[in-house]
């Protein structure tokens, strides 16, 4: 592979696109279109699945030219499209007509994804989960609960983590799907959050029939198909490009700037802890996109995720204690309509402010994010499981 | 300013090496591993000179390590400053004894910096000759009103007089580089150490690895080798490359210590267990991983920035400030921990912990510590907010 011709590939793809498609004229499915149909939606992707087959690191080189001439971050969009269905339905669909079928309108954001992964007996132990999935002839009979679900209100299609056989150890009875979140037996209820904000939701699936053809993977095999989503997801949270200075620790410089009235040295030198921190962790994504291969993230993508949720909280703490008085009034809680006042979707300071506590919950909490460093990257021995080995029906559950 | 760094595509070859770095790094540790090894390190330290010139002049004349960001006209490998970055790494890694600091970090790259050519940067290079820098930094730049030495001409050239404390490698020099003030301004001066009037007393140090003398001159004769034209420039452009250089040896020594501790933690058994499988061991050890990749991302992202001759936004400055406040802060708290994870025995002499934790709070304290470098740090960048403040929310209806 020859990585100078492929990055000239890459960027004479994205000016055609930017020139024929002008993002700030047609509407953003168009776009997205587009930019799938140009193989620049996931550039290590196949051609004709919305990629060029080149390496992964060539993806920010597309990025870069089409968000400057005002393309969306089709990650915001979609975010469990972009970061997580597509390279798990691209690695494990059983046919190219079901990739074709639901990578297109996922990249255009005409189908939005949600993930049907957490329940409330399995959180950080995930595959512990107890939503069943039962054959029935060339279908699937599913019934369970999931819940912290972003999107699945809006979402056309789940991705679902059922077990299908609860006599073996936890990890081995699980198998992956896709779910139509519009069938028969699939009710979504908002589940309100401590900021007051419902952007989560809880999913109830009754007896929902889900034709075997969108079944991920191998029966039984859904674990291991479960990881690569999870390790796209890590590295969609905490690796995506950005400018120096940009995302949070943006909103605290600014803030720092606009303030000068509250300035002490004592304040002056946490922010700037947390400026090195960010800008570290931005050289370090930087650095792990310009060794990625086109085998997709490691482990290493915890990282990002760990240090990204510790610095957000970190961030907007400091925010809270730089305002004072001032940073302990809000906006109320009466749940608002989305997107209602048109403003960055983030709202207030103290909004984010209490917005990042979920961060180091959210996704992998940081506990588990520092025994996948320690165990999967430094290579050190696992802690003893009191339920290695058991049948998952017979694991203590409360 | 270095704003917009991240925004041109080739720069994405920023944290990638070639083949022939790949081959240097393994070249250096190998040699490494048979001339540096622990006892060598050892009997070294306490020997006078402490390190050994047979191996110095190897490393100069054989492997051909100390002078390869030096123009090959000039006697180097003209090779570029990734180069002798990656080699210093591992020599970093193996606490290899010898004058780097004064020799490669400093002398060298001020008298490539030079305009002049030089009559001893070619022995320099092959190890036949060690130099030290006898110029005062405040915080790792240079300050020409804290210049203790004093220029005079003479028939044949000039008399230095004056006393420069605590110069690194000092002792064992051949060579002095001096800031002295003449009657055109403050200019650099080279004085051979065996001439008259020139008394070096040595210190005991915290580190015995890391040498320094005090530099007491007496009408002692010099040669002129940066005129007061150029001399800031020459010296603030040794200072900033040694930084960079120090950084990256951070680096090397603290990757050094990372995996003795994982290594020790998957070994040492406990309660019937390894150590390294109690996640109080192990978030610990995630911990330093997320610190090393950090350090490592900044140090190169600091050799990288002064390689960078497009004269574009980039701030060599400022990479330097954000690699040392970084490297520093990694390598002290890894050593700190090495010594925690191995215990009773990290205690002891016969351990080769302290030899690092010495090392790693000397290098904190070269050059500019953390601290002062967090100082620079946010004069540079806290001012220029990239954005607007987030919204504060004012308790009152909107």
């Amino acid at each position: 592979m020859n990585a100078v011709a492929d990055s000239g590939l890459v960027t004479a793809a994205a000016h055609r696109v930017v020139a024929d498609h002008d993002p700030r004229k047609v509407p953003i499915p168009q776009f997205l279109g587009a930019c799938f149909d140009a193989g620049l939606s996931w550039v290590h992707f196949p051609e004709g699945l919305g990629g060029l087959g080149v390496s992964r690191g060539l993806q920010t080189v597309a990025d870069r030219i089409l968000q400057d001439a005002g393309g969306p971050v089709p990650l915001a969009l979609n975010p469990m499209g972009y970061g997580m269905a597509a390279p798990t339905v691209r690695e494990h669909a059983q046919t190219d007509t079901v990739r074709k079928k639901l990578l297109r309108p996922l990249a255009t954001t005409e189908d939005i994804w949600c993930q049907l992964f957490s329940e409330p007996g399995a959180g950080s132990d995930l595959a512990g989960l107890a939503t069943s999935a039962v054959g029935d002839g060339d279908s699937w009979i599913v019934n369970g609960q999931k819940v912290w679900t972003s999107l699945a209100h809006r979402a056309r299609w789940g991705l679902l983590l059922a077990r299908t056989d609860p006599n073996v150890p936890k990890h081995r009875g699980l198998t992956y799907f896709v779910l139509d979140m519009h069938a028969d037996g699939v009710e979504t209820r908002p589940l309100r959050q401590l900021t007051g904000h419902a952007e989560f939701n809880e999913v109830y699936i009754t007896d929902a029939r889900i034709p075997d053809t969108y079944r991920l993977g191998a029966v039984g095999d859904g674990w291991r198909v479960a990881m690569t989503t999870l390790m796209n997801e890590r590295s969609a949270l905490g690796g995506s490009a950005s400018r120096r200075g940009a995302g949070s620790i943006g909103d605290a410089v600014a803030l720092w700037a606009s303030r000068p009235d509250l300035h002490t040295p004592v304040l002056r030198d946490r922010l700037t802890n947390l400026w090195l921190r960010a800008e570290a962790q931005r050289l370090t994504s930087e650095r792990s996109r310009a060794t990625a291969t086109v085998g997709g993230p490691g482990p290493e993508g915890s990282i990002g995720k760990l240090v990204g949720a510790e610095l957000n909280q970190h961030i907007y703490e400091f925010c809270m204690d730089f305002l004072g008085p001032e940073g302990i009034l809000y906006d109320g809680y009466a749940t608002p309509d989305e997107k209602a006042s048109g403003e960055d979707w983030r709202g207030s300071v103290q909004q984010r402010f209490l917005r990042s506590r979920a961060n180091t919950i959210e996704g992998g909490t940081s506990e588990v994010m520092r025994n996948i460093l320690a165990e999967r990257v430094l290579g050190l021995p696992g802690d003893l499981r009191a339920d290695a080995g058991m049948p998952w029906k017979e694991i203590p559950r409360g | 300013m270095a704003e917009e760094l991240a925004d041109r595509p080739e720069n994405s070859a920023e944290f990638t090496f070639t083949d022939e770095q790949t081959q240097l790094r393994a070249a250096v540790r190998a040699f490494c591993a048979e001339y540096a090894d622990e006892s060598s390190v050892r009997t070294s330290m306490e020997s006078d000179p402490p390190f050994d010139p047979g191996v110095w002049a190897r490393l100069g004349s054989e492997l051909g390590v100390l002078g390869l960001a030096v123009p090959e006209d000039e006697g180097g490998a003209g090779g570029t400053l990734v180069d002798q970055a990656v080699a210093v790494e591992e020599l970093g890694a193996a606490l290899a004894c010898g004058p780097l600091f004064g020799t490669v970090y400093l002398a060298i790259p001020a008298l490539v910096a030079a305009s002049e050519p030089s009559d001893i940067l070619a022995q320099l290079v092959e190890g036949t000759r060690t130099a030290a820098l006898a110029v005062g930094d405040v915080a790792g730049e240079f300050d020409p009103t804290t210049v203790t030495v004093d220029a005079a001409p003479t028939e044949n050239g000039w008399a230095l007089s004056g006393n420069v404390l605590r110069v690194v490698d000092a002792g064992a020099a051949d060579s002095l580089l001096v800031a002295a003030k003449g009657p055109g301004g403050t200019a650099i001066y080279a004085v051979d150490t065996d001439s008259p009037g020139v008394q070096r007393i040595p210190l005991h140090t915290l580190d015995l690895t890391r040498p320094q003398a005090n530099v007491e001159l007496s009408a002692a004769p010099a040669r002129l080798v940066s005129g007061a034209d150029e001399a800031e420039r020459v010296i603030t452009q040794a200072l900033h490359v040694g930084a960079a250089l120090l950084a990256v040896e951070q680096v090397g020594a603290a990757q050094h210590l990372l995996d003795l501790s994982v290594e020790y933690a998957k070994s040492r058994l406990q309660f019937g267990r390894p150590i390294g499988s109690f996640q109080a061991v192990k978030h610990r050890l995630a911990d330093d991983l997320v610190a090393l990749e950090h350090a490592r991302s900044t140090a190169y992202h600091a050799v990288w920035a002064l390689t960078d001759d497009t004269g574009d936004a980039l701030d060599p400055a400022l990479a330097v400030s954000i690699a040392q406040a970084t490297c520093s802060a990694a390598f002290t708290r890894i050593a700190t921990d090495t010594i925690q994870v191995h215990g009773g025995i990290g205690f002891t002499w016969e351990h080769q912990a302290h030899l690092y934790y010495k090392r790693a709070f000397t290098d904190a304290a070269l050059l500019g510590s953390a601290e002062q470098h967090r100082t620079r740090v946010a004069e540079l960048v806290l001012g220029i907010p990239g954005k607007d403040a987030p919204r504060i929310a004012t308790g009152t209806p909107r």
